[in-house]
């Protein structure tokens, strides 16, 4: 009742073309829009802000990049993680090294430098496919761990590869209270989401979703195999290395290569499964799944009145996460994303079950 | 039919082998333009893997193929399926190899690709040229949509569309790239008699429109006979027959190998 | 000269392990295409098992002998590992059967996170023992060709001789037995295999608890060199690019790869670490896979993998 499309005639290509073409979607984005801007900063708690609001927007700018790759160009990567590195390193050593560069720039510039490894490390999966690239990707992984570790120019002198930032402003305004860095990150978030739809919606997704769907056919029709899988790799290492450099300077404030391990790696590629490979969205919703989850695990013992010990706690806190990632695989494959269609799908068939 | 012209792709002595097994056999025969030229034999003659040799996707270890004046061989200049895209050669595939995870729309406007140029930070932004060309495309496709009738499924994913429908996308996908040859791998393969005729229909009206060179694999003598100007046979990796439909019919071998007489 | 070949045979022996650890990988992905990220937690899980077991024994059924002690945490340890398999059979590969190879791989991570919780909190998390009864001392080999001797010490010898036999038994069981047959019948088609009557569910139950066995020889002789700590789930990483190096089919491979693997390390890290930065072993032995793989795109002995149009 409420999600028809009755009556929303398109009468151009470019009406159809739209970003949101169903006028409720409009509206709803809207709304989201607006709540994210303006209803949250005012009544989030600071703590719900540092602890959810801001490691949500900057991993799902990670998790975006990463289902780009994974989701619509079929690559799959296990060393994001390390491209989240290199994106924070690289805009450190612009923001210690030339002082002037506006912060903005150097968090972009971070993510040029993870565009570069990207583009090195991905070279192999113009030979490798499936399982083997996954674990080569890993080597990408444990290099860059090792690298800014034992690598001083790297981490600009530092000997243990821990680095701090602080008086970050952007045009003269500053950027440290939750509710500055919130909406921060949240502006930087949207502008790369609109860019990420963009992105599928043009001729290079098209390109990207032939390659994972069906490589000889792609070349058949004329694309190229390697212009394809690379400009995955660098746009996907682009977001990924901004959002890096977003977790170090804005979430983290300090931080040395072990914030950007293999658990984290291991932590985004659950985002993106979880919420749905090629899906916009659902790169959004695996996001704020993982982050809320263990947050939830670790209070319900406090909630239900148990007592337990903090170790014990962690254990279970384990069990059940590890627990809860194979239930969600076997209910809902497709992840978060194709749940949400589904209940849009019924939802425009409202009240009528079919 | 528009009357052919002169020859615009030629196989000479090609030889493709996969380990052990000899799939073609030093065929030779030539195609002209804006005829409509079938491949016949039966199951595993290698009339699949000479389409995918032309196409680019197996490299024959003897042989040259001519296309449009362009000679390849194994030792010379190398045939890439993306070069033969590009000299306007598309296909359609035996068993579909369409893109499941897109649209019926999408998957057609796929074809488009190596038209459209706007570059990576034009098409994040979808800014002006990005969104012209778009549509631009788009029309095209939509075109193309319209010839085959599969306007009321331009949204569905691919996936979900019955097997004659999805052949028609695969067929949709080919014209996408506006081809001077056009490679049909079994076109009516699993249709029933309506649309067989349907596709039938399409076939020959693109041969007509647009004067597209049409070389088909089919097993279906009747479409066979009807529609082709001149037929190859193929048994077992060799050329047993060629000719027009006619001549093909009478050959002794061909009966024997394949047509089968009446007992 | 006695220097170098201390380093290949500590390599060898160290390749050795990391074979071990491959070897449960490769049968596990063999028999299923299922790659098992887990395979490091089931070598956790089992050596904790095996050693908790050895000290509780004693405790519950007033046994004296350390050799009964041990014989039996084994026995029991390796009944605790059947059990493991039958569940992940049951409760998650069952419902995956048909499933895109990343959906299953993170679903094995997911099992890795519920073994290390489990673990944990069922068998305790210090650091425990495993005390095997084997003689410590290291041994002096060849004193009078080599100066000095070359060290080895008993352990190793043992666990290099134990992996032998494992291999000799695990490659006699694929290619004699009915049960092999099936299992490879399995991984090439499983849907083939089920339609002429081969029960998967029976098979992968065989196939993880042979795993799980070799997970548990696995932590044992790794537990009784270290101790029993959790860093030992961490190793499996490393065994990693030994099966992708040796080929992600293949029991051969495991075995070379983890020795070329091992002796690699080391001689890099001796000859190649002090030039760059030392504490290389964290990533060479990705690199030197991804180098090859470069080459033979499938690994070592691995199958080509074939696109057919």
């Amino acid at each position: 009742m409420f999600y028809r499309e009755n009556g929303q005639f398109k009468t151009s290509y470019r009406a159809d073309q739209q970003i949101f073409p169903v006028r409720q979607d409009r509206i709803a984005v809207l709304v989201l829009l607006a709540l994210a801007f303006i209803a949250v900063p005012l009544l989030a708690s600071e703590y719900l802000l540092r602890a959810v609001g801001i490691p949500f927007l900057i991993l799902s700018l990670a998790a975006l990049g990463l289902n780009l790759l994974v989701g619509y160009c079929g690559q799959v990567s296990l060393g994001s993680g390390g491209f989240m590195a290199v994106g924070a390193y690289t805009a450190y050593n612009v923001f210690v090294r030339l002082p002037g560069v506006p912060l903005v720039v150097a968090l972009l510039l971070g993510g040029l430098g993870a565009t570069a490894v990207g583009l090195l490390f991905g070279l192999p999966s113009l030979r490798i496919k499936g399982l083997y690239l996954a674990v080569a990707t890993l080597a990408a992984q444990f290099f860059i761990d090792w690298a800014f570790l034992r690598i001083p120019w790297f981490t600009h002198g530092s000997s243990s590869g821990s680095v701090n930032v602080s008086g970050l402003t952007v045009l003269g305004l500053p950027i440290e209270t939750p509710v500055q860095k919130y909406l921060f990150c949240l502006a930087l978030v949207a502008v790369f989401a609109l860019a990420a739809r963009n992105l599928v919606r043009g001729h290079i997704g098209r390109a990207w979703m032939a390659m994972r769907d069906m490589d000889v056919a792609a070349a058949v029709i004329g694309i190229r195999p390697v212009h394809a899988k690379l400009s995955a790799f660098a746009v996907s290492s682009f977001f990924v290395g901004v959002a890096g450099a977003l977790w170090g300077f804005v979430h983290l404030g300090s931080w040395e290569p072990a914030a950007f391990n293999i658990d984290r790696s291991f932590q985004l590629l659950f985002m993106v499964i979880i919420g749905g490979l090629g899906s916009v969205a659902g790169s959004f919703f695996g996001a704020a799944f993982i982050v809320v989850l263990p947050i939830v695990l670790d209070q319900a013992p406090a909630w239900l009145g148990l007592p337990m010990s903090t170790a014990l706690s962690s254990h279970l806190t384990l069990m059940v996460f590890g627990a809860l990632i194979v239930f969600f695989l076997i209910v809902e494959p497709h992840g978060l994303a194709r749940l949400w269609s589904t209940a849009r799908e019924k939802l425009r068939l409202w009240p009528f079950p079919h | 039919m528009t009357s052919p012209g002169d020859v615009i792709l030629e196989v000479r002595q090609l030889s493709l082998a996969f380990g052990g097994v000899q799939a073609l056999s030093d065929v030779s025969f030539d195609v002209r333009e804006h005829e409509i030229r079938a491949i016949i034999g039966p199951n595993g003659a290698g009339k699949s893997s000479m389409l995918n040799c032309i196409n680019g996707v197996y490299v024959p270890q003897q042989g040259t193929l001519v296309f449009a004046g362009q000679s390849f061989s194994a030792s010379g200049p190398r045939l890439t399926p993306r070069r033969m895209a590009q000299l306007g050669v598309a296909r359609t595939f035996q068993n579909l190899a369409l893109f499941k995870g897109m649209s019926v729309l999408d998957n057609i406007m796929t074809g488009r690709n190596l038209r459209m140029r706007s570059n990576l930070l034009l098409q994040a932004l979808r800014w002006g040229p990005a969104e012209r060309e778009e549509t631009q495309h788009r029309e095209v496709a939509e075109r193309i949509i319209d010839f085959l009738e599969i306007q009321a499924h331009r949204k569905s994913p691919v996936g979900r569309l019955s097997y004659g429908l999805q052949k028609r996308v695969d067929l949709g996908r080919a014209l996408a790239m506006e081809p001077r040859v056009l490679l049909l791998d079994e076109p009516m393969a699993g249709m029933n008699l309506e649309e067989k005729q349907d596709m039938c229909r399409f076939i020959l009206d693109v041969n007509d429109e647009f004067g597209t060179t049409i070389v088909l694999i089919e097993h279906d003598m009747g479409v066979v006979m009807d529609i082709s100007a001149r037929v190859v046979v193929l048994d077992h990796g060799r050329k047993i027959g060629d000719g027009t439909p006619d001549q093909v019919r009478g050959n002794p071998e061909v009966i024997r190998a394949y047509l089968g007489t009446k007992h | 000269m006695g220097f170098l070949l201390e380093t290949l045979l500590g390599g060898l022996m160290a390749g050795m392990l990391y074979s071990l650890i491959a070897l449960g990988f490769v049968l596990i992905f063999k028999a299923s295409g299922v790659f098992n990220f887990a395979q490091g937690a089931m070598v956790l899980f089992a050596a904790l098992a095996m050693a908790r077991f050895a000290q509780w024994l004693p405790l519950w059924l007033g046994i004296e002998s350390r050799m009964l002690a041990n014989t039996l945490a084994f026995v029991l340890a390796l009944g605790v590992m059947v059990a493991v398999a039958w569940a992940v059979e049951r409760l998650v590969l069952r419902h995956l059967v048909n499933q895109e190879p990343i959906t299953l791989l993170m679903a094995t991570l997911g099992i890795a996170y519920f073994l290390d919780g489990a673990g944990q909190t069922v068998f305790g998390s210090d650091i425990y023992k495993i005390d095997l009864g084997l003689p410590k001392d290291p041994l002096l080999l060849w004193p009078r060709v080599f100066e000095g001797g070359v060290l080895v010490t008993p352990e190793d010898l043992i666990a290099a001789a134990v992996a032998a036999v494992l291999v000799a038994l695990l490659a006699l069981f694929f290619q004699k037995t009915a049960t092999g047959r099936s299992l490879r019948a399995v991984a090439d088609d499983p849907q083939a295999a089920q339609s002429i009557g081969i029960g998967l569910s029976g098979i992968w139950v065989i196939v993880w608890s042979i795993a799980g066995g070799v997970a548990l020889v696995t932590g044992v002789i790794w537990g009784s060199k270290l101790g029993v700590q959790f860093s030992l789930s961490l190793v499996a990483l490393k065994a990693l690019p030994v099966v992708i190096l040796g080929g992600l089919t293949s029991v051969p491979g495991a075995i070379v790869g983890g020795l070329i693997v091992g002796v690699g390390e080391k001689l890099s890290e001796i000859y190649l670490g002090p030039h760059i930065g030392g504490g290389i072993e964290i990533w060479f032995a990705y690199v030197l896979a991804l180098a090859v793989l470069l080459v033979r795109p499938q690994g070592l002995f691995g199958e080509k993998i074939i696109d057919r149009v």
